[in-house]
């Protein structure tokens, strides 16, 4: 019952501490094809603009290779530069 | 002999045969300077993610192959002449990339399991 009245004044950090973990590394993908758009749809947001690692976990060799992939998708109209409603 | 990519997007408003004639036109480039093409994937035509040249499809074709280097310059010459070439992208290969369009091309089954495998991943 009390629980109700109880306002935060900022909102309470809920942190998921679930183990991140690159997934390419655990799957051992080697190589991010840039043409496999449902594959990058991933990797970036609802804006079209790529993920930090802090949010996907991904290791830092694996996240240059994926912002590579994005921006070559990109470029041959795959991938939208910006969008509003992409997912 | 390196292991090249390239992918060419062709404005959607020439015919079917046009489009069929323009990419014949750059596999005659590669192969007379003696290129050797390994696979070819036809996209045909595709909705694009934001509008190129204010047309909003475009018709995508996929070629692989090797070739020596200085045959990649001549190649983007031929493209940036070709009005009918919207949007053009030439990369090349290293062993990963290699492996895995081999792999996608021999073992299509197992791209699927290894897709749904990521999927789980």
């Amino acid at each position: 019952m009390a629980r109700e009245q109880i306002q935060y004044v900022t909102a309470p950090k809920v942190e998921d501490n679930r183990k991140k973990y690159c997934r390419f590394k655990k799957n051992g993908i080697k190589y991010i094809d840039y043409k496999d758009a449902n594959f990058l749809l991933k990797f970036v947001n609802d804006q079209g603009k790529v993920l930090p690692r802090r949010l996907t976990g991904t290791s830092l060799k694996f996240q240059r290779k994926v912002a590579q992939a994005v921006k070559r998708a990109r470029h041959i109209g795959i991938l939208p530069y910006v969008t509003d409603s992409l997912k | 002999m390196q292991q090249y990519e390239t992918v060419i997007v062709l404005t959607p408003l020439l015919s079917d045969e046009a489009a069929k004639e323009v990419i014949a036109k750059f596999r005659g480039v590669l192969t007379d300077n003696g290129a050797e093409i390994i696979h070819e994937d036809n996209w045909g035509l595709k909705k694009l993610a934001y509008p190129i040249q204010k047309k909003t499809t475009g018709y995508y074709h996929l070629i692989e192959f090797k070739a020596p280097g200085e045959l990649i310059n001549k190649l983007e010459v031929e493209y940036k002449r070709d009005e009918r070439v919207m949007r053009f992208l030439t990369i090349a290969l290293d062993k990963h990339a290699r492996a895995y369009s081999e792999k996608k091309r021999s073992g299509a089954f197992n791209q699927k399991k290894q897709q749904t495998e990521e999927v789980a991943g």
